[in-house]
């Protein structure tokens, strides 16, 4: 009987966890971080389960709320390209609301303590909605759920700063929103419909409607809002202050999930709402300036990180630069559609960048815990005193440079063929590029941490506990263990077939 | 700060009571016509805005049990969601009141309609405990006099 429910399940439970979690937590103090442990991996149970079943079948899961059909009523959607994104969320959620159990007494502020497992379950919930549905009002429910959420998360950090980090993502979190509200308002205006299949499919029976004016205005704002969202340069001035000041748990969640669910959006809405045709045929220099974006996202990002002081700030800088390649795989495809290398590599990279960055955000805040701050100076001779979360980190920073044996590699090797296929070689000088970049920078970590002198002064003189050491190793494996068995490889072919239909 | 018109005082002190019947009237009525739980909620917590305001903040915040708002907020929102987990359990899809109806019913239809009737009537009233509690629970945290202007305010 769950079976058939689970589209509907994997968000409603942990939604319903993150409200019990208050009620029970009057009676029996301590519950919070059990339950939102076990919630999430529910979900993660589910999504998976999702994935494998569509995966089977070939056929997307379906469930209509309250059992009405669309246009009337919501829908929710798994194919694989959700499938993909949800399991990525459901697992990374899981993966540090276990990590943050140790750290959330010393990161969190005092009396936001009580609601951070409330909050941080709720923001969960929401970026498992924001992908589940197919309605496009919906879609906007739940990102308006994970947007308030993360700016609370962000502002519970104990600095001062955090206040200003949360305030700071409101104002432009709130822009972005309501750009693509508005992009919503203006879609339906045009096509009288929310529900993402009926849209596309009053689009395809009716070609006027993609020159019609409002159409291109909705198109220009769901743009601009999910490119403000998911930090993508040169909107992503929110970001680094918002990863830095958050507390390590929630940077852990925020970093490996946040910015990938708007990228997610962005992909949804282009290619299943407006149909891959619509950027082709109606706006190609539209794509000419996403491809622009992403190219000095891909490299200014490193550039930025490579001065870095501090290693949070440090990640989130790296971050701004690994979302262009996510979004490079709306651009690299061609007029056949045949050519869907860049596409998958695009796609690969949600996973290949979780992990990666997960695991990174995990030793970051391992180091937190350990000397009350992310100075990357404090990482000196951390490689002979916490041998463990050093190869983690080591792991994990290979796989950011692209470097065979580990998972970043595919990511970065797709989108090379994929720029080729397309007849853009120059896109491959611009990956050799930030590759090089990214290697200066995460060169500069693992010489600390492993060549530190003898004689430096060593803050980190020993292991984090086990329940902080064991999500960050299952991370790093995750990087080698998608190379050598890039499971996601099939999936993201799939799901990049799925829209050039 | 208490205003000092007793007209306006008195006023708000009778008006609250009927505020809130007129906040369970609207609700009722947001299924057929324009209301509902949100709404409702609105006009709940609205009455003890109005006491805030002509009896001063530290009156309106009695009103108001801060534990029971801290319990109620969640809860309502917690009835929505149960109300589709048990459509799930009779066999429904989530959300789906139609499920609640009598299998064995003479008219089917009808016992469908009655069905949706009440979960509609279910969730509803689950939104307006959580817009009532929260609303009033916002206002008066966002409300609260700086602390040296306390003792005027008594």
């Amino acid at each position: 009987m769950i079976g058939e429910h689970l589209p509907v399940l994997v968000v409603v439970v942990p939604l319903i966890t993150a409200l019990l979690i208050p009620l029970l937590t009057r009676a029996w103090r301590g519950t919070g971080w059990g339950l939102v442990s076990a919630s999430l991996a529910f979900s993660a149970f589910g999504a998976i389960q999702l994935l494998v079943e569509v995966l089977r079948t070939g056929v997307p899961a379906r469930y209509s709320m309250g059992d009405w059909p669309i246009p009337a009523g919501i829908e929710y959607v798994v194919d694989e390209l959700n499938g993909m994104v949800l399991v990525m969320i459901a697992v990374a959620g899981t993966l540090a609301a276990l990590w943050m159990h140790q750290s959330v007494k010393r990161e969190v502020l005092a009396r936001a303590r009580r609601s951070y497992y409330t909050v941080f379950l709720l923001f969960a919930a929401g970026l498992m909605g924001i992908t589940i549905t197919g309605d496009v009002f919906n879609l906007y429910v739940f990102l308006e759920i994970a947007s308030i959420t993360s700016y609370v998360l962000i502002a519970m950090g104990k600095r001062k700063q955090a206040l200003y980090a949360g305030f700071a993502y409101l104002i432009l979190g709130s822009l972005g929103a309501t750009f693509i509200l508005l992009g919503i308002g203006h879609l339906y205006m045009a096509t009288g419909s929310l529900a993402m299949l009926d849209i596309a499919e009053r689009m395809a029976n009716d070609p006027a409607l993609y020159s019609s004016s409002v159409v291109r205005t909705s198109f220009a704002f769901f743009t601009v809002g999910f490119a403000i969202k998911m930090a993508l340069f040169p909107l992503h001035a929110w970001q680094p202050n918002a990863y830095t000041q958050a507390p390590s748990g929630a940077t852990i969640f925020i970093a490996a999930t946040a910015t990938k669910v708007s990228a997610y959006g962005f992909y949804r809405i282009l290619f299943t709402v407006f149909g891959p045709r619509f950027l082709l045929d109606e706006l190609p220099q539209i794509k000419e300036a996403i491809l622009l974006m992403c190219v000095a996202a891909i490299v200014v990002g490193p550039l930025l990180a490579i001065r870095q002081k501090d290693l949070k700030r440090l990640l989130a800088y790296s971050s701004v630069g690994q979302i262009g390649y996510i979004m490079l795989g709306v651009v690299l495809w061609s007029a056949d559609q045949t050519h869907l290398d860049g596409a998958t590599g695009g796609l690969m990279h949600f996973w290949n960048h979780a992990v990666a960055k997960g695991a990174l955000f995990c030793v970051a805040g391992a180091l937190v815990y350990k000397t009350g701050a992310a100075r990357v100076a404090d990482l000196a001779g951390m490689g002979r005193h916490a041998p463990w979360t050093s190869a983690v980190m080591t792991v994990a920073g290979l796989s950011m440079i692209g470097v065979p044996l580990t998972a970043g590699f595919w990511s970065k090797f797709y989108l090379c063929t994929g720029a080729l296929e397309v007849g853009r070689p120059a896109a491959i000088v611009v990956l050799l590029v930030s590759s090089l970049l990214t290697a200066v920078y995460v060169w500069r970590l693992l010489s600390l941490v492993w060549f530190a002198p003898k004689d430096a002064e060593v803050k980190v003189d020993g292991e984090v506990p086990w329940s902080m050491r064991l999500p960050a190793l299952v991370l790093g494996a995750a990087c080698l263990y998608l190379f050598f068995q890039p499971i996601h490889l099939d999936i993201a072919r799939a799901a990049a077939e799925g829209f050039m239909k | 700060m208490r205003t000092e018109s007793v007209v306006v005082r008195y006023l708000a002190l009778r008006a609250a009571p009927f505020i809130q019947l007129y906040a369970l009237y609207v609700l009722g009525h947001g299924e057929d016509g324009p209301g509902g739980g949100f709404q409702g909620g609105v006009i709940f917590s609205a009455s003890f805005v109005l006491l805030a305001l002509a009896h001063g903040w530290p009156f309106g915040r009695q009103q108001v049990n801060e534990k029971v708002a801290d319990i109620l907020a969640p809860t309502g929102a917690l009835i929505f969601a149960g109300i589709g987990v048990l459509t799930m359990l009779a066999g429904g899809a989530f959300l789906e009141y139609g499920a609640f109806a009598k299998a064995g019913a003479e008219d089917p239809e009808a016992a469908r309609l009655a069905a949706q009737h009440i979960g509609l009537i279910g969730i509803e009233a689950g939104v307006m405990i959580t817009v009532a509690a929260s609303m009033a629970i916002l206002f008066f945290e966002m409300s609260r006099p700086p602390r040296e202007s306390k003792g005027n305010d008594a």
